[in-house]
C-alpha cells in the first residue's frame, strides 16, 4: 500500500508483521488492527487470560522542575500537586472554554512527572507543555510503551519482574523487567487488572517476545483494545470527548480533586465550576440496546416520541456483554439508569435503556 | 447453476427462476468476525443494487446489496442467532436470502467467478 509509505511505525511493527497482524493506519502510525486470532477471540482472551498491546504510539513525556506539578495544575483540573510519590493519576487537558483537549495519565514518579497522552494529540499536547516548561520538558520519543492486560498479567509479568506483583491500581515504579531497565505502571484501558510498561525503543522487541512466550499471552490489536475499553466504559479522545465537551458533560467529575473544584486555577474552570455546582444540559451515558443491532458512533438518540435527545459517541458489539453496548450524551432529563430511549439505526428507532459504566466489572487490583 | 458475483462482493446462486444470495469468502475476510445480521422481509420485493440486508462485524457495518432485481422468497432466519456463520461457511449455510429474479437478464451485468477473482485481488 502507497499510504504505508507516510505512515510512521513503532518498535514492533516488524513483530507485528511477522505475528500476521492486519495493519491500519492510525494516528498517522502504522498499527495491527487485528492478529490471526481476531478481534473476538483477542477481546475474550484478554479478558480471560492475557493480552499483549503495543502503544508505543502514544506519547511518552517527562517534566522536570522543583515545581512541576504545581506547574502542571494550570493545564489540568486534576489534582497533580496532591498526587503521592509513584502514584498515578487520570487528568485532561482543557481550553479556556472548559473543552478537552485531551486525556492523558500523569505520574509522580519522584523527581519529576511521567505522562503519557494519546498518539492523535501528542503534538499539540508537546507544544502545550513546552509553553509552560520549556527544556524543562523532554520527549521520551526512544522509549516503546506496552500494555499487558487482563486477569494473568500479574502472574505473567512476575516471571520476569517479580515486584510487579506488589503494586496495586494506578501506582508506578521503575524496575527491571526482563533485566531491562523499564517504566512500570499498574493500569490500562481494557478494564482488567494489568500493566503498561515503558520499555527503552531498541529492548522492546526482546521484552514483547518474552511476554509472548507465556502461553497465557496473546497479541492484541487496536479493534479489541477499542471493545474492551467500550465494555469498561472508558472514553476514546476524539469520539467520547473533545473540545465541545466538558469533563462534567463526560461525566468524568471523579477526577477532579476537592481542592482543584474550591480553588480552580486550571483552564475553563469557570465554566466547569459553575457545571460542578449547577449541573449540565447534556451528559455521556451508557446506553444498552434491548436487540442485537449494534448502534455505532454517530447514531442518533430520541425520545420515546421521536425527539432527538442526542447522539452515540462510540457503539458496536460487546464481546464480554455477548450483545450491542454504547455510550453517548443524552439531555439530562434523559440520562438516570434505566430511562428508556430509542437509537435510530438505519432509519428505525430500536429500543435502548441508559445504562450503568462499566458494562463489565472491572478487575482492578486495589 | 450459475454462480455469479457483484462489485460489492455478494454472491449469487442460481437455480431455475430462484437465486440464493450471500457475501464473498474474501467479504467475510475482510469484515473480520461478524456479530448481527439484519435479513430482509420474505414477500417483499428490491431492485438489483437495493440495500437488502446488513452484516455487521465487532468493527464495521456494512449493507448487503441485491444483485438483482425480484422477490425475496425465503430469507436464513438461522443467521441472526449464529451470525459467526457467514464466516464459517460465506458459500454455504451462511447464506442470506433467496430471490425470484424478475429479469435474468440482469446476471449477464454481473462477474464470473474469474472476474470476481480479479476484482477481489485474491
Amino acid at each position: 500500500m502507497t499510504e504505508s509509505q507516510d505512515l510512521k511505525t513503532t518498535p514492533l511493527t516488524a513483530l507485528h508483521q511477522r505475528l500476521g497482524a492486519k495493519m491500519v493506519p492510525f494516528a498517522g502510525y502504522l498499527m495491527p488492527v487485528q492478529f490471526p486470532l481476531g478481534v473476538l477471540g483477542e477481546h475474550r482472551h484478554t479478558r480471560a487470560k492475557a493480552g499483549l498491546f503495543d502503544v508505543s504510539h502514544m506519547g511518552q513525556l517527562r517534566v522536570d522542575g522543583a515545581d512541576a506539578a504545581a506547574r502542571f495544575e494550570t493545564l489540568v483540573p486534576g489534582d497533580i500537586a496532591g498526587l503521592g510519590e509513584g502514584r498515578t493519576r487520570y487528568t485532561q487537558f482543557t481550553n479556556a472554554d472548559g473543552g478537552i483537549l485531551d486525556d492523558l495519565m500523569v505520574t509522580n514518579a519522584g523527581d519529576h512527572l511521567f505522562v503519557v497522552v494519546n498518539a492523535a494529540c501528542k503534538e499539540a499536547d508537546t507544544a502545550l507543555l513546552r509553553a509552560t516548561f520549556g527544556a524543562e520538558l523532554t520527549e521520551l520519543a526512544d522509549r516503546a510503551l506496552l500494555a499487558l492486560q487482563g486477569p494473568s498479567a500479574a502472574a505473567v509479568l512476575a516471571t520476569l519482574a517479580p515486584e510487579a506483583a506488589e503494586m496495586t491500581f494506578m501506582t508506578f515504579r521503575t524496575m527491571d523487567v526482563a533485566g531491562i531497565p523499564c517504566f512500570v505502571t499498574r493500569s490500562g484501558y481494557t478494564g482488567e487488572d494489568g500493566y503498561e510498561i515503558s520499555v527503552p525503543a531498541d529492548r522492546a522487541e526482546a521484552l514483547a517476545e518474552k511476554l509472548l512466550a507465556h502461553p497465557e499471552v496473546e497479541p492484541i490489536g487496536l479493534g479489541a483494545r477499542d471493545s474492551l475499553r467500550l465494555e469498561a466504559g472508558l472514553c476514546l479522545y476524539g469520539h467520547d470527548i473533545d473540545t465541545t465537551t466538558s469533563p462534567i458533560e463526560a461525566a468524568l467529575t471523579w477526577s477532579i480533586g476537592k481542592r482543584r473544584r474550591e480553588q480552580g486555577g486550571f483552564p475553563g474552570a469557570a465554566r466547569i465550576q459553575d457545571e460542578i455546582a449547577n449541573g449540565t444540559s447534556r451528559r455521556r451515558v451508557g446506553l444498552k440496546p434491548e436487540g442485537r443491532a449494534p448502534a455505532r458512533e454517530g447514531t442518533e438518540i430520541t425520545d420515546l416520541d421521536g425527539r432527538p435527545i442526542g447522539k452515540v459517541t462510540s457503539g458496536g458489539f460487546g464481546p464480554t456483554v455477548d450483545g450491542p453496548v454504547a455510550m453517548g450524551y443524552v439531555e439530562t432529563a434523559f440520562a438516570a439508569e434505566g430511562t428508556e430511549v430509542r437509537l435510530v439505526v438505519r432509519g428505525k428507532p430500536l429500543p435502548a435503556r441508559v445504562a450503568k459504566l462499566p458494562f463489565v466489572a472491572p478487575g482492578y487490583k486495589r | 447453476m450459475t454462480v455469479k458475483y457483484t462489485e460489492d462482493h455478494e454472491w449469487i446462486r442460481v437455480d431455475g427462476a430462484i437465486g440464493t444470495v450471500g457475501i464473498t469468502d474474501h467479504a467475510q475476510e475482510q469484515l473480520g468476525d461478524v456479530v448481527f445480521v439484519e435479513l430482509p422481509e420474505t414477500g417483499s420485493t428490491v431492485a438489483k443494487g437495493d440495500a437488502a440486508g446488513v452484516v455487521e462485524s465487532v468493527k464495521a457495518a456494512s449493507e448487503i446489496y441485491a444483485p438483482v432485481s425480484g422477490e425475496i422468497v425465503e430469507v436464513n432466519a438461522a443467521l441472526v442467532d449464529a451470525p459467526q456463520t457467514v464466516n464459517a461457511e460465506p458459500t454455504g449455510a451462511g447464506w442470506f436470502f433467496k430471490i425470484r429474479l424478475s429479469d435474468p437478464g440482469e446476471l449477464d451485468g454481473l462477474m464470473d467467478e474469474d472476474a470476481y477473482k480479479a476484482h477481489a485481488g485474491d
